[in-house]
């Protein structure tokens, strides 16, 4: 049985990988356009909301993935610090542009299903406040990559703001629950027993959950691929110049 | 460490002059928002807390970059570093230095802007206290962030994307405790709240700012 950590090494994860990515990324583009057609076109229209609450197949998922991302980041930033595999660094930075994505389709998404709802494109609910943070926290964690160029050096200092970042995240979540009471819904999707959405919303939902999960691996894979194809060029680039 | 205290409180009082530039931020922004917004007594009384304690936090956000900066360039950082005081204490003597240098002036600075900006009378001691107890977390906060971006070229820019959304809990703590103090609300939730977060920063981390130093001067 092949342990987890051989995909430390770059040239294990190159192999690996090279397989995976287009498996991923075809289940990924299959589960993600049916789970999104069968939501949007085989659904029935909320008695209430009528068909905007299909947008829910693209805003749970999207705001489940910015969230999942940021921990993953975290694990990630913690393997690195602690094993200090490459891998681990890159994978860390390649997730953060994913995950400010998610962030704001999550954001965007939310802001045209609240227009017709709640009648307003903003409000200074928790849940809204608490994304817009952890953009704000994505973008502060991407700019500090791109201001390094030491690859090392970057990916220590990221990975420390990142487990610092976690816990003024959700601090700040908890201060913004404080702060305001809001609008938003609470969870869309619970095992509680009672809850509340029909299994013929929820079937496409888990559907499109797991297609932007694959989007994400795939997107991970290849983006984890070229940062280490980039500092193997780099690599090259400085041996050619000692020689 | 009370030498290096010294040191740099003497430096920030005596040479570059920014020690009062803090404070001046302070008052400009005080003085801004009303010809911004207008003259309106109830209007300025209603945004006062929330004014004076982002003012506070921008204020504290400028002078950050002298932290570390001009000891990373003339290589004093290099020295502490090696010195036998724990890079851990000199993170935390900074960060003190900084709080006394900045903090405490706003601190005391902030009634003269409250009386500007009209808050009302019975919150002026939950502004004075509750900036007492945030400003601590907001120097040591900002010593993390100095230290994240200390050898960058540019970093003062990179730094306030960095530090801002760290200081979001205290801000919503701070700015809670006067607008509840000012409406005559209990205060006892935020402001156990705002200095748990001290309390938890000034303990913890020190130790974060001190591995991201040693990292950035390997």
């Amino acid at each position: 049985m092949a342990s987890f950590w051989e995909y430390a090494n770059p040239l294990k994860f190159m192999r690996t990988s090279d397989w995976l990515l287009p498996i991923v990324a075809v289940a990924a583009v299959v589960v993600t356009t049916t789970g999104l057609i069968w939501g949007f076109f085989f659904t029935p229209d909320d008695f209430r909301q009528g068909s905007t609450v299909k947008i829910v197949f693209l805003h749970v998922p999207a705001a489940m993935m910015a969230i999942n991302i940021w921990v993953m980041m975290l694990v990630a930033s913690l393997v690195w610090l602690i094993r200090r595999h490459h891998v681990s660094a890159l994978a860390a930075k390649a997730a953060a542009p994913i995950g400010l994505v998610m962030t704001l389709i999550g954001l965007i998404t939310g802001a045209v299903w609240g227009q017709p709802m709640w009648g307003t494109w903003w409000a200074w609910d928790p849940r809204l406040t608490s994304f817009l943070i952890l953009f704000l926290f994505y973008l502060g964690y991407i700019a500090l990559w791109a201001a390094i160029d030491d690859p090392d050096t970057g990916a220590d200092l990221t990975a420390v703001l990142c487990l610092v970042g976690s816990v003024f995240a959700v601090l700040s979540r908890y201060a913004a629950i404080f702060w305001n009471q809001g609008l938003h819904q609470g969870a869309s999707l619970s095992v509680a027993p009672g809850t509340r959405m029909d299994w013929a919303y929820k079937a496409p939902l888990y559907t499109c959950m797991v297609g932007f999960g694959l989007v994400f691996v795939a997107l991970l894979l290849a983006g984890t691929r070229t940062e280490i194809r980039a500092r193997r060029m780099k690599a090259l680039v400085a041996r050619e110049r000692m020689a | 460490m009370i030498a290096l205290l010294t040191r740099d409180l003497r430096l920030a009082l005596r040479a570059g002059g920014g020690f009062g530039l803090g404070l001046a931020f302070f008052l400009i922004l005080a003085v801004l928002v009303p010809l911004g917004v207008g003259p309106e007594p109830a209007t300025l009384a209603l945004i006062a807390p929330g004014i004076l304690w982002v003012g506070a936090l921008l204020a504290c956000l400028l002078s950050l970059d002298r932290i570390f900066a001009l000891d990373f360039e003339d290589g004093s950082l290099d020295l502490l570093a090696t010195a036998p005081v724990p890079l851990e204490a000199v993170v935390t003597i900074k960060a003190l230095a900084h709080w006394l240098t900045t903090g405490l002036p706003l601190v005391l600075i902030s009634p003269v802007l409250g009386l500007l900006l009209f808050l009302p009378a019975e919150a002026y001691l939950w502004l004075i206290l509750s900036l007492l107890l945030g400003t601590p977390a907001l120097s040591v906060i900002g010593t993390f962030g100095a230290a994240l971006t200390v050898g960058l070229k540019r970093g003062g820019l990179l730094m306030s994307l960095l530090v801002l959304p760290l200081y979001i809990p205290t801000l919503v703590f701070g700015a809670e405790v006067v607008s509840r103090g000012a409406q005559g609300l209990a205060v006892n939730t935020p402001l156990a709240l705002l200095a748990g977060i001290t309390a938890g920063a000034v303990a913890l981390l020190p130790f974060a700012s001190a591995h991201v130093l040693r990292i950035n001067l390997r």
